[in-house]
Order: C-alpha cells, then sequence, then structure tokens
C-alpha cells in the first residue's frame, strides 16, 4: 500500500529509517515536513531523502506542501506525525480530516487532533468506510489501544492508572535514587534530551491529562475534554516528601486515572508501594486496567523514542494492509 | 465491650474464640478477678477491631455462649490513611487544617510528621487521618483537598494495591 508521512521530525524520519531498512509492503510516495514536500507516485528513495533532511534541513521543494500530497491523492495511507498541537490540533485536525473524507485510511502519532476531535474525525472514518488509528498517541511502543480494542475486547474498563510521561518518571526515579532536588533532576532531564527547554508542558501534568483524555473518549466510552480533568504535576515534589513516602516502603509517581463509572480523570502525584506493578523506573511508561472480566492487567514499555514510536505506526499500518491491503 | 462471665474454668476462653473466629483483632483484655459479683460472674473489658458490619453477629454468638453482654463502647475510628501534604503548612494555619478534620464528628487527624528545611521553604508533612469507615474516609480526604486548594497545598493521595 501507499503511504503518505506527514511531519518528517523525531518521529516521521524513524518511521521512514524502519520501512527503508525492512521489506514490510509499503510504499512510501510522499513527504512532507513543515517547510517543504515531494511526492512520486512510483516511490520515493528513503535513504535518499533522510539524507537530504540531515543535509538542508528540507525533505523535498520548497514550492511544495501538504496540500499537494492531500490534492495529488497518490496515498492509500496518511501518516500524521507532526508535533502536537494542544490548542485545537491544528494544523493535523484539517489533513487527518481531509484525507478522512478523501476515503484514505490515516495513522498518527499526533495526540492534538485525537483528543480535540476524535469523535468528529471517527465518524468521517467510518463515514467513508476507512480506519483512523492512533496507537501512537499513548504511550509509544506500548500497544494499550490495540489491546483494549483486540485482545481485551468485551471487557468493560471499570478503571485505568497510568504512569504516562516519560519525563516525570524520569526525575522521580532521580530524586529518590540519586537524591537530587527537582530542579537538579529537571536539569539532568534537559541535558539527557527527556525535557524539553519549556518542561511545563510534561512536568505540569498536561502531556498526560491530554493522553488521558485519548483513553477516555476513545477506549472507556467518557467524552471529556483537557478541562474536565484534574491536574497536578510534579514541580511541587520536595525529596522530603519523596523520604517520608520512602519510610512506608512507598515512592512517589505521577499517575494519571481514570475511572467512567464516576466520570472522573485526574492526573497527580500519588504516594504508591515500591512493589506496585505500575512503580517503573527512568523514562519506562506503565498503565493498568482493570477489567470486568480480565482483571488487572499491566503494560510496561518504552513511551517515547523514535523506533518505539514507529513501532507502534508499524503496527496500525500493518492492521489496515490485513484488513485492506488486498495484496498491493 | 465489657462482657459478664460465669466464674468457672474455660470462661473467658469461649468468650475469646468467636472473636477470632469473625476475623476480630483483640488490642486489649482487662480481666480483673478481684471484681467478682454476689452471682458469682466476673466483668471482663475487651477493646478489640472487628471487621465492618460484624459487631451484631459477635454479641449474638456471645450471648448463644451464655456470656452476657453488659456494654458496648462507641465503635471507633478504624480506617487509617497516610498522605503527603506540601506546602507552606505552618503560614497557612496548620491548627485550622487539622480542626478541619478534626471537626467533622466522624475523622480526625490522629499523626502529622513535618519536614521543614529551611524558612520561607515549602514543608512537607505526613498527615495520618482515622476515620470510621472507608465512606468517612473519602469524605475526610476531599475536606482535606478543598482545604489544602484555597491554602495552595498540594495534597499526594496514596495509590491503592489491587484488591
Amino acid at each position: 500500500m501507499r503511504i503518505a508521512i506527514i511531519g518528517f521530525g523525531a518521529v516521521g524520519q524513524g518511521l521512514a529509517r524502519v520501512l527503508a531498512e525492512s521489506e514490510y509492503g509499503f510504499t512510501v510516495t510522499a513527504v512532507a515536513d513543515s517547510r517543504s514536500a515531494i511526492i512520486q507516485p512510483d516511490g520515493l528513495d528513503l535513504h535518499q531523502i533522510l539524507e537530504k533532511k540531515k543535509n538542508t534541513g528540507l525533505c523535498g521543494s520548497a514550492d511544495l506542501s501538504v496540500s499537494d500530497i492531500l490534492e495529488s491523492g497518490v496515498y492509500d495511507i496518511l501518516v500524521e506525525t507532526s508535533p502536537t498541537n494542544v490548542n485545537g490540533g491544528e494544523p493535523a485536525t484539517g489533513t487527518i480530516r481531509s484525507a478522512l473524507a478523501a476515503g484514505k485510511h490515516v495513522v498518527t502519532s499526533n495526540k492534538g487532533p485525537i483528543a480535540v476531535a476524535f469523535h468528529e474525525l471517527k465518524a468521517i472514518a467510518d463515514q467513508h468506510g476507512v480506519f483512523l488509528m492512533y496507537e501512537a498517541t499513548v504511550a509509544g511502543a506500548v500497544p494499550v489501544v490495540n489491546a483494549l480494542h483486540g485482545g481485551l475486547a468485551g471487557n468493560t474498563v471499570r478503571s485505568l492508572y497510568g504512569i504516562l510521561n516519560g519525563t516525570c518518571n524520569y526525575i522521580l526515579t532521580r530524586m529518590r535514587d540519586e537524591g537530587l532536588t527537582y530542579p537538579q533532576a529537571l536539569q539532568e532531564a534537559r541535558d539527557l534530551g527527556y525535557a524539553e527547554a519549556d518542561p511545563d508542558y510534561d512536568v505540569k501534568g498536561i502531556d498526560t491529562g491530554i493522553k488521558l483524555v485519548i483513553l477516555a473518549n476513545t477506549l472507556l466510552g467518557m467524552d471529556i475534554g483537557l478541562s474536565d480533568v484534574d491536574i497536578n504535576g510534579i514541580d511541587q515534589i520536595t525529596l522530603e516528601a519523596l523520604s517520608l513516602a520512602e519510610a512506608e516502603g512507598s515512592t512517589i509517581r505521577l499517575i494519571g486515572e481514570l475511572v467512567p463509572e464516576q466520570n472522573m480523570a485526574r492526573v497527580s502525584p500519588r504516594v504508591i508501594s515500591l512493589d506496585h506493578p505500575l512503580v517503573v523506573d527512568g523514562t519506562l511508561n506503565a498503565i493498568q486496567v482493570c477489567c470486568d472480566l480480565a482483571g488487572y492487567v499491566t503494560f510496561i514499555g518504552k513511551g517515547a523514542g523514535p523506533y518505539p514510536t514507529a513501532s507502534a505506526l508499524l503496527a496500525d499500518l500493518i492492521t489496515i494492509r490485513k484488513n485492506h491491503g488486498r495484496g498491493s | 465491650m465489657k462482657l459478664e462471665l460465669k466464674d468457672t474454668p474455660g470462661q473467658l476462653l469461649g468468650a475469646l474464640k468467636p472473636i477470632s473466629d469473625i476475623g476480630g483483632n483483640i488490642i486489649t483484655i482487662i480481666h480483673q478477678r478481684d471484681m467478682i459479683s454476689p452471682e458469682n460472674t466476673l466483668t471482663v473489658d475487651i477493646v478489640l477491631e472487628l471487621p465492618e458490619k460484624k459487631l451484631d453477629t459477635l454479641i449474638n454468638v456471645l450471648r448463644e455462649r451464655g456470656c452476657g453482654v453488659i456494654r458496648i463502647g462507641k465503635e471507633r475510628l478504624l480506617q487509617k490513611q497516610s498522605l503527603i501534604m506540601i506546602g507552606h503548612l505552618m503560614h497557612t494555619d496548620l491548627t485550622d487544617t487539622v480542626d478541619q478534620i478534626d471537626q467533622t464528628g466522624f475523622a480526625e487527624v490522629s499523626e502529622l510528621h513535618m519536614v521543614m528545611p529551611a524558612i520561607n521553604e515549602p514543608s512537607t508533612a505526613k498527615i495520618t487521618i482515622r476515620a470510621v469507615s472507608p465512606e468517612d474516609m473519602r469524605r475526610a480526604v476531599a475536606i482535606l483537598h478543598d482545604v489544602s486548594k484555597r491554602k495552595n497545598i498540594l495534597v499526594l493521595e496514596p495509590l491503592e494495591g489491587m484488591e
């Protein structure tokens, strides 16, 4: 099947590298970044484009853009990997809407459109009989979305608890293990590239909140927005708090929490026993769902990074091909 | 509770066994032999923890065994939860914060462990609340959240394990 990749940052390039290295049966016919695009209906040489991006900062020609790719129609699946815009999710939401309305499948790692407009976009996809897939939006490589749609299908989720932000988990892990203060651990996370120059989006719990909105609306039958999530971050956590928790065999982690029955969505630092399955170290993510039939199921894995995210995108691509590929 | 037993061998043991049978935990027993009544009975004071709603069962079993229950003390605060608070705890009237819980009648602050690393820096405290029932505990924690929000104090709740 033919793929157009929209967004050519770390995630888009990671997927291109994966598709270039092994034969998965997909042909990339178009790529766009924020300032350029390239279209080749017979298939692009991904090695060449990755090299060009590295050397010039552009993947294609500055005369072309996303709208040219949408108009060309030379793709079966649109892969949207541009960075998340929390305020309204544009321009990605518009791009996805256009592709779905043109009868194209969409796979995305972009949280904005799914958090802001999932129900609308899903309706367009259903109307045109195409897939809208978003495994990569939550917890990177951890296949929680497809597990709840597939392996745990039919279960009702009673509650969901998760460590969904690797940056926060890294900071809290370092504070506990090394006795670093919050500012010290944050600086270290920045030095290692785990935290952005403006870390508020992560440490104030907003990123976790957006992921909760996605999980709530797409998997737990809720209908909430970011403003419905009660959010506290980790930026006030003191070393003394970690010591007091430690004294009773516990530690502190930033937990996202969903309880559909109470329409409750909350992000808060919690005191959690060290032997609780959700206590993972470093940048790992963990999600625990309590299902009516299956009971407790816990997922742990890498929540970010080009290859873990590419893993989630690729799984969605393969699912689409299995259902719609007809051998092409 | 205060029990009335016949002063014959094995009576005390017979009265205690039903308590452990229904999952109770005996905290203290006060057994004074010099308090024997003219009817040749003696009284025993027992403080115990029971699983919720098991008190009536216990009283019935004890009566069937011929053991009189003279008096039942107040059911006390058996639910316990520790939370962590971070903020300017002293400057925002800690006494008032604690009073908000103590005044409820169904919950009270039983322990407070505070660390103040430096003047003008936020302090951190572990606060232990006791309440009569799980529902009362939820109400008490909600009150603590409300008060803390007004005072700009961060409250960390425990995340319970899997049932």
